[in-house]
């Protein structure tokens, strides 16, 4: 048991006041192959409550949750269910008991319908018989009732990533729900969905359901959560009470340090332009007559609706897409037919959003995904024999000033979490000479704490004289580190920015043209 | 604050699937093949020889439908040949040691050496399942593995040559029967194809294979048992095999070791241009059975036209690589789009 943190935290979760709980983990361990996923951690949740699971990845989140859900047991400590001590076998025996989970990766059978889903496990039969009327009827009344917009006869393929979400929701809510289990439920969420989404937790928490709420973003914890337990390093550093922390606490909680502001200060000193975009097409239409320059020392960023061609254009510099017309010059020289082996001996390194299926072998240690990128330098081989001493000694310093945690470069890199990924892929562009680093929304899906990491390696990259080229989603990230800004709409870059014309309002304009500017916190992906 | 799901990569659509979905270019591709074999073939369209196609279509088809389920499933049985071996000569076996024991007891002896060659697929397809479900071995690797231990049994019970002595009975009335002029084997498949095509749709189980093969942990996730519906599509799989097997060895009249020797390839060939996935989680029975008459009738058409077997064999290869080729640029196609 950890001390209290301050007076407004309390850490002893029962107080003979107040309800049993639904559940309730005591001294909870795990471990995987050495490494300490969690270290004795109590968690309880009451009937009615949204307890929010706070923490930087690899804090032991999604082990928590995966183990009030059943997939794995528990190495050590109790685990009571309603009152009774409780193994679960599996995941099905937890989801019969009342323990609903909504993963982010889904729980559906891409080839079958939506009520077919819905009702997979606990099919309506009839005198041997699939009764399929039955189904359809129950599926489309808790589907209105739901206020989602789902054809039940649809095959869950052909949904939106947002939609199929809502089928998983549906799904969850199907049974008789006691514990809901939501993990990071608005990533693929528009604006309307996720008011959608807090309006069915508010009525689920008004009927008794207890939920536990995983998410990384700071508002949402806020509006939902009643209580925040906060994790670090497998270990419960706090449990609060949602109304009696503020921001700024909870941050220092997460993250073991005070976090002033997010973004750092970026000290820009445009040098000259390293990278030259003119007039490029691609042949699938993705972009058109893109311009586009980069300067050594600065931030580049691109801004853009979903689908505006943004990611496409970087990735076309890096060889990844067909280019129909235009011109790449690296210094000033033109950079003919590109391909990834041609872009990295020039100096240009790619990386990814998806860093699963683009950016990392899962099986494979860190340690080969960290040098995968650059094993031609003497630094990894020689003769075409690899020197692994020399790149253990190299990977190991580089994962060390990376801040990876823990510090071990064997374990397979799939075992890692989100924000612990991206620093292996930004590790691959380092031992090269790389000079020109383009950046793939490198903060999607990672927490605060590792997005601040990023941003530090961004930092030490610029100070060394390197060209940034920063493409994101994330409006209040290109606003906050792009010196030169240029904003993509539909396939074609519609402005470039400079100065204190990098501001919301004006971004927005481009992104929205010939509409009035839209206000505040816009949810451009609502407007596709 | 803007986010997107772009990074998270959507299940591409399958536009191109041959089969899937709608029923796909099979259709169109059999009556083509037809008409153009009646127009150019005169010895084609004769109802001796439709009957012939028919016949042999009918094994490939109960065959090729077991292969589906266990492809629905994700994986393939490579043992199917083997296992129509062993069936075969266990059978056989089983039915002249009984009708020389009881000489008068034909129908005893016809029943003991159908359910000895049951017993036969049974066994082949639990310990396939188990190897599958329990041990998490590849399938590949199981049934080919099990091909070969399979196939050496059959061989080594015969040392390789047909084993003669069937009761008449069992020829006579099962092998060579017609019935409005077709044989028994095309009513048999007849029935397993209609009953898996409307088992897969419309019963509990049919939608859990069909789940189990989709997403396997979403399925255990769900409240499926996944190791039972695994195992039962190696089961079925290898039991429809021991029945292909044993209509086979009927209208042979011996029991014969060489028996199902083309039939696993040919049984994967037609399941993969009906458009059964090999990543699992979907297949049509009906289809699967016009993939097997295709394939029939593009053999008949080559015997009618005296292509050399070895050629058949050639071309019969490539045509699977052909729409295996298809199907993963059809993906491919359709994730760019």
């Amino acid at each position: 048991m950890l001390p209290n943190m301050a007076s407004a935290l309390h850490a002893g979760p029962t107080v003979s006041s107040e309800p049993l709980p639904l559940l309730e983990l005591r001294g909870v361990t795990k471990r995987f192959l050495g490494v300490q996923a969690l270290d004795k951690v109590d968690f309880d949740l009451r009937p009615g409550e949204v307890h929010a699971l706070f923490g930087e990845n690899g804090a032991g989140k999604s082990t928590i949750i995966n183990i009030i859900c059943g997939t794995f047991p528990a190495d050590e400590g109790r685990y009571c269910f309603a009152g009774h001590e409780i193994v679960f076998r599996d995941a099905r025996q937890a989801r019969t008991m009342g323990v609903s989970p909504v993963f982010q990766d889904f729980s559906l059978i891409p080839e079958l319908t939506v009520e077919q889903n819905l009702f997979l496990g606990r099919e309506v039969v009839r005198g041997g018989l699939l009764d399929r009327r039955t189904m359809r009827t129950r599926a489309s009344k808790i589907i209105a009732d739901l206020g989602f917009e789902l054809d039940p006869k649809a095959k869950v393929e052909t949904l939106s990533r947002s939609h199929q979400q809502m089928v998983e929701i549906t799904k969850a809510l199907l049974t008789d729900l006691k514990v809901l289990v939501l993990d990071e439920p608005t990533a693929s969420l528009t604006e309307a969905e996720t008011r959608r989404l807090f309006e069915l937790v508010s009525q689920l928490r008004a009927s008794g359901v207890g939920i536990i709420y995983v998410s990384h973003r700071m508002a949402e914890i806020r509006r939902l959560a009643d209580r925040i337990t906060v994790l670090r390093d497998g270990r419960r550093i706090a449990t609060v009470k949602a109304d009696e922390v503020d921001d700024n606490e909870l941050v220092q909680l997460m993250t073991g340090r005070p976090v002033g502001v997010l973004y750092p200060v970026i000290c820009h000193r445009p040098a000259a332009a390293t990278l030259e975009v003119r007039d490029l097409s691609l042949r699938n239409g993705a972009v058109r007559e893109a311009a586009v320059t980069a300067h050594a020392g600065e931030i580049t960023g691109i801004a853009g609706l979903v689908g505006c061609g943004k990611s496409e254009l970087v990735r076309a510099i890096y060889g990844l897409e067909a280019i129909h017309r235009g011109e790449i010059r690296l210094d000033g020289a033109l950079f003919h037919r590109p391909t990834p082996g041609a872009a990295l001996k020039r100096g240009v390194c790619y990386f990814p959003s998806d860093r699963v299926a683009e950016g990392l072998a899962l099986d494979r240690p860190i340690r080969e995904n960290a040098s995968m990128a650059a094993l031609d330098l003497p630094t990894f081989s020689r003769a075409g024999f690899l020197r692994r001493a020399s790149e253990r000694r190299t990977v190991q310093a580089l994962m060390e000033r990376l801040n990876l945690r823990p510090v071990q470069i064997e374990p397979p890199v799939g075992r890692l979490s989100g924000g612990n990924r991206q620093k292996v892929v930004l590790a691959r562009g380092i031992p090269r000479d790389t000079r020109i680093f383009l950046f793939d929304e490198p903060t999607v899906g990672i927490d605060v704490g590792a997005k601040v990491e990023v941003y530090e390696v961004m930092q030490h990259l610029l100070a060394e004289g390197m060209a940034i080229v920063l493409v994101s989603s994330d409006l209040a990230e290109v606003l906050a580190l792009s010196n030169r800004l240029y904003v993509m709409h539909r396939a074609r870059v519609v402005a470039e920015l400079t100065g204190a014309d990098i501001n919301e309002a004006t971004v927005l304009s481009h992104f929205f043209p010939g509409e009035a500017p839209p206000s505040g916190n816009a949810q451009p992906e609502a407007a596709q | 604050m803007i986010r997107n799901s772009t990074w998270a990569p959507s299940r591409p659509e399958r536009a191109f699937r041959i089969g899937v979905g709608e029923a796909g270019l099979l259709p169109i591709m059999v009556s083509l093949l037809i008409a153009v074999l009646v127009i150019f073939e005169p010895r084609f369209a004769t109802v001796q020889n439709a009957i012939n196609i028919l016949r042999n279509a009918s094994f490939l088809m109960i065959v090729a439908v077991g292969q589906m389920l266990v492809m629905i499933v994700g994986g393939l049985d490579m043992s199917i040949g083997a296992t129509m071996a062993l069936t075969s000569v266990a059978s056989v076996l089983v039915m002249t040691a009984v009708a020389g024991a009881l000489p008068d007891a034909p129908n005893l002896a016809i029943l003991t050496g159908i359910a000895a060659g049951l017993g036969c697929g049974l066994a082949v397809g639990v310990i396939n399942g188990l190897c599958v479900a329990l041990m998490r071995v590849p399938p590949f690797m199981v049934t080919l593995g099990m091909a070969s231990v399979v196939g050496g049994v059959a061989l080594m019970l015969t040392s390789g040559v047909p084993v003669y002595g069937l009761p008449q009975p069992f020829i006579d009335e099962v092998g060579r029967a017609l019935w409005l002029g077709l044989p028994t084997a095309f009513y048999v498949a007849l029935a397993i194809v209609v009953g898996l095509a409307l088992g897969l749709r419309f019963t509990r189980p049919g939608v859990r294979t069909l789940a189990v093969g989709g997403n396997r942990q979403a399925a255990a996730v769900s409240g499926v048992p996944t190791g039972v519906y695994l195992l039962g599509a190696y089961v079925a799989c290898s039991l429809l095999a021991a029945v292909a097997s044993l209509l086979l060895t009927a209208q042979i009249g011996s029991g014969q070791g060489a028996i199902g020797d083309q039939l696993t390839l040919e049984s994967i060939a037609a399941a993969v241009i009906a458009g059964v996935s090999l990543r699992g989680g979907a297949g049509r029975p009906e289809l699967v059975a016009l993939g097997a008459i295709f394939l029939l009738v593009l053999t008949n058409a080559m015997d009618l036209m005296q292509v050399d077997s070895k050629i058949q064999s050639i071309w019969l290869g490539a045509f699977v690589v052909l729409a295996v080729v298809l199907e993963a640029l059809g993906r491919g196609v359709s994730r760019r789009g």
